[in-house]
């Protein structure tokens, strides 16, 4: 056994009406590559944040190396050899990539001295990664390899990576796993949060798993099934949705060789796009964060116009038509950002209901407003997708991720739509609520609706998607049937990570 | 130690008791600045905002005065309102108060001295006309080319005024009296004059326009699809535009009310209580009118409550300067205040303000 580098004992937290952490303990040992596992909400954010010190335990205790260990601020969890990763990095995209290395550290070396050290860690462990980049101009992928490479030059004694793989390629994950692995064997602990369960079999030893606050196991992920580690982790049977086979009808979505700029001066556009879309088809778009996504979605909801020939809806042209015209045509869609977006933060849901269903459910009359018909609209979407929440009264921004986006989806589902176009349909949401928005896409298409799912979770597109295609810099690869497409294929489709490959080599 | 944490829904207390509040650190830190001036700070609150309706050998002349002085900033600030709530900003209703109030006296001083009913009414129209074309200035701007309405609309208001000054000694100049500058005075001028409707209340078409306003605005916010689009485009674009808001034709709308409604109030002040197109003719109310907007919370409703507050300084400071001969700067900087305090004191709505002892928790 090896040594114990990190041993947590009844940490809790407690939060205004929730216990967030409730009486955690188990042991990292030194150069472990330790997962913890859990569903959004089950405190894995809590409990790291504790360790990072950017929260302060109610009770408890932590030992690193059997010393007494109580961060009162990242800082001293640095000092000490902790150091982490987070899911939303914290980078400005008009730096380089030096210069936002050094922002993070506490003393800095000189930039010249610092970008010679940035390239000999990024090489050292295979993360090529050029110090005078704009880190604007880098992927997704890129800029966690500047996040990685900043924690490395502080030499950790264990780092914290929180679901470090929801924004890669599968094959940048694979050039991640050899790097982390790397690091293990050099006697750094890795404490990996995820809730991708493959992932977690195929690099960690040990896992803990959490459920609503509380340790459900700690265990050895290699022995036991990812479908038992699902159910350790939601504490009940999961079962797949159904899909019914059935034929699929005329051609109602079609865009033809359409190139549109992007609205946004570090977004992607979009390249010789072209694709077709049948009633009662699922189409899946596979694709890294930053690819393409958000424009695609943006130029079928009509928020950004394109000519009016290239996008057809049931034959007729509708590029250049504002959102809710389309909508009244029968094409909705659900954009990715929840807040801000797809609602407005500082309204309550049944003016959100109002915002996309005014016309489809008939909500106005004259320009005025029938404000009960938009409560009775919300309440409804509210019941039907199990939304939590005290009522329609309730402001968009005080609900929980998930039940936000069970909202965001369900009032797009209740507008009947003929073709929906959504974009990260389940992200950040818990596998139960999951389960039901891909139940109700599913439904959807089986009554007629053809469906266009964007989504960088491959494991809900293989569930979903009758055909498959991939986004790549703006461009979209050729429409494949989802049957028996593997892993690897898809990862080739989605692209951009060969010249990567040829890195690690150079590295090894 | 003092930390700052935003609060999880912004707190419905503050946001009404902010105003009332800051009402009365204005008047805690006026005082303390009319003392500084020599002044005696109790009797120039007093006059400011207790004299002008309480005192006998005041109020027979003041009450009138207050319809009259709030009118303008309330027609104003409610066309203000409703762009500040799309996160449209125009600071220059000055501006568009002085090009409708030109506009009206134009159309008056063309018929003159015809008699005839439609007169008037044609007025109404140019001068909300005018202060529209006026505020279409920053809005095609900024649809067209992206400049900032803010800049834009504020140069605008120096622009007026120039504008003014040239029609008040060239153009509009009262031929009968080339001696004085000055247009002729619409008062004596029947057809034209916007007159006292009932006697001794201060209540003239400007008041009548004003009330319509409110509710008009009102059941446009919370009634009708507009106004959700507007509250949706200031509180949240990127929803705006997915719930089918055109950004464009909103500037376009929201600039044209605001403008159309400070244009009506300068045509119904140039034609009445004003009487003539004169250098000194604007009074700022296109400024104050910002001040009411926010006091009022940009609801159209606590705008009437905010206007009559404002209207009141205007007497009351009026008073002041005369009485006590504080100078009428003193008295901006006091209105001026009124909204530094009330945003500063904002920050609470969103944010709790908690005090913490030693390190962060």
């Amino acid at each position: 056994m090896r040594h114990t580098l990190l041993q947590l004992q009844g940490l809790s937290k407690s939060y205004p009406g929730v216990k967030a952490n409730d009486d955690i303990s188990f042991a990292i040992g030194e150069g472990q590559m330790h997962a913890l596992l859990g569903e959004n909400g089950a405190g894995k954010s809590t409990l790291v944040k504790m360790i990072y010190g950017l929260v302060r335990p109610d009770a408890g205790e932590m030992r690193l190396r059997g010393a007494p260990f109580a961060p009162s601020q990242p800082s001293e969890a640095r000092q000490n050899g902790v150091a982490m990763v987070f899911q939303h990095f914290s980078l400005f995209d008009a730096l380089d990539v030096a210069e936002n290395v050094a922002l993070g550290m506490e003393n800095p070396p000189p930039l010249r001295d610092l970008a010679a050290r940035i390239r000999d860690v990024s090489e050292e462990y295979g993360l090529p990664l050029d110090p005078s980049r704009l880190v604007g101009e880098l992927s997704a992928g890129e800029r966690q390899r500047v996040e990685i490479v900043r924690c490395l030059l502080q030499d950790p004694k264990l780092l914290i990576m929180d679901e470090p793989t929801s924004v890669l390629t599968p094959q940048e994950v694979e050039i991640l796993f050899r790097t982390l692995r790397k690091l293990s064997s050099e006697g750094t602990a890795i404490l990996y949060i995820s809730h991708k369960l493959e992932e977690i079999r195929a690099l960690c030893d040990e896992a803990t798993i959490l459920r609503g606050g509380k340790k459900v196991a700690t265990c050895d992920p290699r022995e036991k099934s990812a479908r038992e580690l699902a159910e350790l982790m939601v504490g009940q049977l999961l079962t797949p949705p159904e899909r019914p086979e059935r034929p699929f009808g005329e051609v109602v979505l079609e865009v033809e060789k359409l190139s549109l700029k992007s609205n946004n001066p570090f977004g992607t556009s979009l390249k010789d796009i072209s694709l077709q879309l049948r009633a009662g088809e699922v189409l899946g778009i596979a694709g890294v964060a930053g690819n393409g996504q958000d424009e695609l979605l943006l130029m079928l909801s009509g928020e950004l116009l394109a000519p009016a020939g290239q996008v057809r809806l049931k034959g007729a042209p509708i590029g250049d038509l504002e959102p809710n015209t389309r909508r009244a045509l029968g094409l909705v869609a659900a954009p990715e950002e929840r807040l801000g977006h797809a609602a407005a933060p500082d309204m309550n849901l049944t003016e959100n209901a109002l915002l996309s269903g005014s016309g489809r459910k008939r909500l106005e009359k004259g320009g005025f407003i029938d404000w009960g018909g938009a409560e009775r609209f919300a309440r409804e979407i509210i019941t039907r997708f199990d939304v939590r929440t005290p009522g329609p009264h309730v402001l968009a921004r005080a609900l929980s991720g998930g039940n936000l986006q069970k909202f965001v989806i369900g009032r797009e589902i209740e507008l009947d739509p003929d073709v929906i176009v959504v974009n990260q349909p389940t992200w950040g949401v818990d596998a139960a609520a999951a389960a039901t928005i891909r139940q109700a896409l599913l439904d959807l298409a089986g009554k007629g609706a053809a469906v266009l799912v964007i989504s960088q979770d491959l494991d809900e597109l293989l569930e979903v998607a009758d055909s498959f295609a991939a986004l790549n810099e703006g461009r979209l690869t050729p429409v494949r049937p989802a049957k028996g497409l593997t892993v690897e294929e898809i990862g080739l489709m989605m692209g951009g990570a060969g010249d990567m490959h040829v890195a690690h080599e150079a590295a090894e | 130690m003092i930390r700052l944490e935003k609060r999880k829904e912004p707190s419905k207390f503050w946001r009404i008791a902010n105003p009332f509040l800051a009402v009365l650190l204005t008047m805690l830190a006026g005082g303390i600045m009319f003392a500084a001036l020599g002044k005696d700070p109790i009797a120039a609150i007093r006059l400011i905002f207790f004299d002008p309706i309480f005192s006998e050998t005041f109020a027979s002349y003041s009450r009138p005065q207050l319809l009259i002085k709030s009118a303008p900033l309330i027609l104003i600030a409610v066309g203000l309102a409703i762009g500040f709530r799309a996160g449209i900003w125009n600071i220059g209703a000055e501006g568009q108060y002085i090009i409708g109030a030109l506009f009206g006296a134009g159309v008056a001083l063309a018929f003159f001295p015809q008699p005839g009913w439609y007169i008037f009414p044609l007025m109404v129209i140019a001068g909300a006309f005018g202060g529209f074309l006026w505020a279409m200035i920053p809005a095609i701007l900024k649809t067209r080319f992206n400049t900032n309405e803010i800049l834009v609309s504020l140069l605008l208001v120096y622009v007026a005024e120039r504008i003014l000054a040239a029609m008040a000694l060239g153009l509009m100049r009262n031929p009968d009296q080339p001696g004085f500058p000055g247009s002729r005075d619409l008062r004596r001028y029947e057809a034209a004059h916007n007159a006292e409707l009932i006697a001794n209340t201060g209540i003239h078409w400007g008041v009548v326009a004003a009330l319509i306003a409110v509710i008009f605005a009102y059941v446009m916010m919370t009634r009708h699809l507009l106004g959700f689009h507007v509250q949706l485009a200031g509180q949240a674009p990127r929803a705006a535009r997915f719930g089918g808001v055109s950004p464009a034709r909103l500037v376009v709308i929201c600039l044209g009310i605001a403008g159309a409604l400070a244009g009506l109030a300068g045509m119904f002040e140039v034609s009445g209580p004003g009487g003539q197109v004169r250098i000194e003719f604007a009074s700022g109310y296109g400024f104050t009118a910002i001040i009411v907007a926010f006091l009022g919370r940009l609801n159209p409703l606590a705008i009437v409550f905010a206007g009559l507050l404002l209207g009141l300084t205007y007497i009351g400071g009026e008073l002041a300067q005369m009485m006590l001969q504080i100078p009428g700067a003193a008295i901006q900087v006091f209105q001026g205040m009124l909204l530094f305090f009330l945003l500063a004191l904002d920050f609470q709505t969103n944010y709790r303000i908690r005090l913490t002892r030693g390190a962060r928790a």
